[in-house]
């Protein structure tokens, strides 16, 4: 076999005519139409530069439907790479290259390139007929329009039915090989190995050689066009980035949630039970669970998102670690269900992946518009602890913090994630198993004694026990209706209410003792804080890293804990003098952080289906600074 | 068995928890709840291995006053609770208790998608043909033209049967009673209780105070024998106070017809609560006053594999091919890599 690459930034070899440009970062998005492949392209480009040890961050931007008509703008698909020698934290504002497999991708994708970035086409999809669709008057191929770019016209559908030539292939079957010559091409234009793809091909298509083979030429023919042809005088390197010691894997925000939960039920000792509705952007976690049954897990797709959580309050009545997960429009169906959890003091995560809003709104973009939902949005005092997860692999860690809380507090604890980081990747350091934290959960023992077992019995925290059926003697009946408190009766007494409704907010309240305090990250004697949450945290940390590294003065606050804050919050906000909340709605945390701190802020929102760009945050502070 | 003997022998009265029953006295209700906790002792089930779930109607509060587990949970959802429970633990004894709203109005998709996973559960609707807790409006079971305090001009919705629902699901076994009818009511209630997949039994029940005498015609002496014919497995459909009237297809159709004359019992329908189609128990479950009598019995009583055996197989034959789960080798698959 032909050598794959040596991604070093010295040139050598046979590629020695061609310069190598050494980069410390480069954004690549692959675009196309929803059937060419370009997801798969941006994961094998984000696995491979991730396996070669670069920092990585990836974000798929994909259509609502799953077949727009082809060649239309609604039917594009693209997936950003983000990979650098230093540490990231986005997949990047702009791209760097750009590769388009047809003019509506071209025309939805353009204006993210740089100018004088690498802009790679697939030349034999621009016919009249296309260009037309994408809504170009003329051939952007023949006129000047694309002048300010590094225009590379490869013919690559005609180069791949070349190359798999012989394997008798349909026109079809050859033509869905193209996002492999397209990843070759990439790959040797920023020095990556093919060895990662080329063992990709063989797992999944290892049953049919005739396609696996084909796709392996259409990947080859791809590099090698990049090498011997005239057309790329020069090309990059990105060389490692120093990352702490340890073994990584490439995590997707959707797959560190299902492995979280998994992790959740093992250190507890729990039979994990997931009770769901299929809907965008949370499905993946449905389907990753799944596959591990070998675990014990049990996943329940059921008939709505109402029966889903009530699934997951059935077996968290019953011992199990009961988890439910949606999206916006699933959550508003849940609330009165979950209402019924904090009624019933039982322990259960809600998930909610956040998409764009209202109604059905935008269901593969991402949004930050369910915070005031989730703390507020159901009927009646109904306080629950919500916390959010700030980066894909992050969702490992934050989901078992939500089953701390809930289990130790029986309480059910809402975790809110969104689109960006659900499908969004970085590297994960993995962790060792058993440095995972411990959490023991005592259900109480059976009596025989006959004294009388009290439900609503309380613990220092303010939760009560958690006796599950099967234990002897603790028989106990719970249900929405208000209880008393001790016995749990129904009770419509009204000091009992208050009382209930009281504790019920108390025991939320106590969380805030056992979770850590607020840290802050930036500069010391800043007057300007940048207060985040969720999703935004790369965006945010970047834009407060580069204003640090021009000489400015900012600090920056992340949460994770949204209800309740952490109890230093308030005394912390108070050393500034201005206080940005940039947030992907139009000022939920503002609208929580002035009425509960009385302080006045700014508040910097975005709403159109987009993550922020760092730039964006980073012109911000600079106005307020 | 054997092993049982170390089970402490339980009365009826073992099942009652310490609260006051808190229906309206007359309430059908109360019937359902001293057969059901007649029965539990001679099912062998511990009461803390039983769990009862209702939604939200005067017939749901009934968890409250067994002294086993319990969850009054919310308006229509009792099936998707008893799910979760069922599925995480299946050895435990689940009962759904619901009314003729929240089964069928606001909760009918949870019940057709528990009856149709097969759960070893026992569903108990408790069919008043009214909505009593919220006072007397109308619900998907009161007959055409039912006047209520909704419908001043009678109703204009057709009802639903909630037997045929449940047979269009293809539930595994599938009953009527009624709630004066005591010792019928047991009887359906322990082969329910018994029977291993989803039991669904709809009790005809008196609401006393908005729908009296909804079922009078099937309790009433006079009407009863005419009005009410008993399913046997096995037997010739023959009812009326002297066994002189009977079910005969014609067609595809039934029709009565009195015996004697000609007509022997050999030309009857016979019942076969076993007939792996539905086709049967369907076509009695469409018989209704005051064309014909309306069945009581077991309708359908077939075996199919339940939900949760089959969940914990796939679990088993996961563990089998993929090893018990190992986190350490889960977070390892696929592409890693080192950095030192
Ligand atoms: C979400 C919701 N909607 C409406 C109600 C009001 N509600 C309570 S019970 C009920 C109807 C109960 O009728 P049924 O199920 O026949 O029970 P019954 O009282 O007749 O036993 C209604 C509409 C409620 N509790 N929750
Ligand atoms: S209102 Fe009707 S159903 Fe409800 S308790 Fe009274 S009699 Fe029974
Ligand atoms: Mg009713």
């Amino acid at each position: 076999m032909a050598a794959a690459a040596t991604p070093s930034g010295a040139s050598s070899g046979t590629d020695s005519q061609k310069t190598v440009v050494e980069l410390g970062t480069a954004t690549v998005r692959f675009c196309g139409d929803s059937g060419d492949g370009m997801q798969l392209a941006g994961t094998q480009l984000s696995t491979t530069s991730a396996l070669f040890g670069n920092d990585v961050a990836t974000f798929p931007d994909y259509p609502a439907e799953i077949r727009a008509p082809r060649g239309t703008k609604a039917g594009v698909s693209g997936f950003q790479v983000h990979f650098a020698s230093t540490a990231i934290y986005t997949p990047g504002d702009q791209v760097d290259a750009l590769v388009a497999m047809n003019p509506a991708a071209l025309a939805t994708n353009l204006a993210d390139l740089v100018r004088g970035g690498i802009l790679v086409v697939n030349q034999d999809a621009f016919d009249a007929k296309d260009i037309n669709k994408a809504g170009y008057q003329s051939d952007p191929l023949q006129d000047q329009s694309l002048d300010n770019y590094q225009l590379f016209k490869v013919s690559m559908t005609k180069l791949t039915r070349a190359a798999v030539e012989g394997l008798e292939l349909s026109v079809k079957e050859a033509d869905r090989c193209r996002n492999f010559f397209a990843m070759g091409l990439v790959f040797w234009l920023y020095g990556r190995s093919m060895d990662a793809t080329l063992r990709y091909i063989d797992e999944k298509f290892g049953k049919r050689p005739a396609i696996a083979e084909a796709n392996r030429r259409a990947l080859k023919t791809g590099y090698y066009y990049g090498e011997t042809t005239e057309a790329f005088s020069s090309h990059y390197s990105v060389p490692r980035a120093t990352l702490e010691p340890g073994t990584y894997r490439s995590i997707m925000g959707n797959t560190a949630v299902a492995w979280g939960l998994i992790a959740a039920a093992k250190s507890s000792d729990k039979d994990l039970f997931f009770g769901t509705y299929p809907i965008t952007p949370a499905s993946d976690i449905l389907h990753e669970l799944s596959k591990h049954k070998n675990f014990g897990v049990r996943t329940f797709q059921a008939e709505d998102e109402i029966a889903a959580v009530c699934s997951a309050i059935g077996a968290a009545f019953s011992g199990a670690l009961g988890v439910t997960a949606s999206s916006g429009p699933g959550i508003a169906l849940k609330s009165e269900a979950i209402g019924l959890a904090v009624m019933t003091e039982l322990p259960i995560i809600v998930i909610n992946v956040q998409r764009g809003g209202p109604s059905t709104g935008l269901p593969t973009k991402t949004e930050q518009a369910d915070l005031l939902q989730a703390i507020y949005g159901r009927n009646g005092e109904c306080p629950l602890p919500v916390i959010a997860a700030r980066s894909p692999a992050d969702c490992f860690d934050a989901v078992q913090e939500a089953w701390r809380i809930a289990s130790t507090f029986m309480v059910p604890v809402i975790l809110l994630t969104d689109g960006y980081i659900a499908n969004g990747s970085e590297p994960w350091k993995i962790p060792d198993a058993k440095s995972l934290p411990e959490n023991k959960i005592q259900h109480p023992a059976g009596s025989s004694n006959g004294e009388k077992f009290l439900p609503y019995a309380r613990d220092a925290r303010l939760a009560r026990p958690w006796a599950i059926p099967g234990t002897p003697g603790l028989m106990h009946r719970l249900g929405g209706l208000e209880k008393q408190d001790g016995t749990g009766n129904v009770s419509y007494e009204p000091e009992n209410h208050q009382l209930m409704v009281d504790l019920r907010q108390k025991k939320v309240d106590n969380v805030a003792k056992e979770i850590p305090l607020q840290e802050v990250e930036g500069e010391e004697n800043a007057k300007l804080l940048v207060l985040s949450w969720g999703g935004t945290y790369g965006a945010c940390t970047t834009a407060v890293h580069r204003i640090i590294a021009e000489g400015g003065t900012v600090a920056h606050a992340h949460l994770r804990y949204l209800n309740p804050f952490p109890s230093n919050l308030g005394s912390l906000l108070k050393n500034y003098e201005k206080i940005l909340i940039p947030e992907l709605n139009m000022g939920q945390l503002d609208l929580l952080i002035r009425s509960r701190f009385l302080i006045d802020t700014f508040s910097f929102n975005k709403v159109q289906g987009k993550p922020f760009a760092i730039s964006e945050i980073e012109e911000k502070i600079k106005e307020l600074l | 068995m054997s092993t049982d003997t170390s089970l402490p022998i339980l009365k009826a009265s073992d099942f009652a928890s310490d609260q006051e029953v808190r229906w309206c006295p007359g309430c059908g209700d109360y019937s359902i709840l001293a057969q059901i906790k007649k029965i539990l002792p001679t099912i062998n089930v511990p009461r803390e291995n039983t769990v009862f779930v209702s939604g939200i109607g005067c017939s749901s509060r009934f968890p409250y006053y067994m002294n086993t587990y319990g969850v009054h949970s919310i308006h229509g959802r009792a099936p998707a609770v008893a799910t979760g429970i069922k599925t995480a633990r299946p050895e435990l004894n689940v009962w759904v208790i619901t009314g003729d709203g929240d089964a069928l109005s606001i909760g009918g998709n949870h019940l057709i998608h528990a009856i149709r996973r097969n759960l070893d559960i026992n569903i108990i609707l408790f069919n008043n043909q009214i909505y009593g807790l919220t006072k007397g409006q109308y619900s998907p079971t009161s007959p055409l033209g039912k006047v209520t305090k909704s419908t001043p001009m009678g109703t204009v919705d057709n009802p639903l049967h909630p037997l045929s629902i449940a047979i269009g699901c293809e539930g595994t076994f599938i009953a009527r009673s009624i709630d004066v009818h005591t010792k019928h009511l047991s009887n359906v209630l322990s082969r329910a209780a018994n029977h291993k997949g989803t039991a669904f039994v709809e009790v005809y029940q008196n609401c006393m105070v908005f729908n009296d005498e909804a079922f009078e015609y099937a309790t009433e002496r006079d009407t009863k024998f005419d009005t009410i014919l008993e399913l046997e497995h096995g037997k010739p459909l023959i009812f009326g106070k002297n066994r002189d009237k009977g079910i005969r297809l014609n067609g595809m159709d039934p029709e009565v017809v009195q015996l004697g004359k000609g007509i022997s019992e050999d030309d009857l329908l016979f019942h076969d609560e076993k007939a792996p189609e539905p086709s049967l128990a369907y076509l009695l479950s469409r018989m209704s006053q005051p064309d014909f009598p309306e069945p009581i019995g077991v309708f359908r009583a077939v075996d199919r594999p339940r939900y949760e055996e089959e969940v914990d197989e796939q679990i088993e034959m996961a563990r089998e091919q993929q090893g018990d789960g190992n986190l350490d080798t889960l977070f390892q698959t696929g592409d890693t890599w080192i950095v030192e």
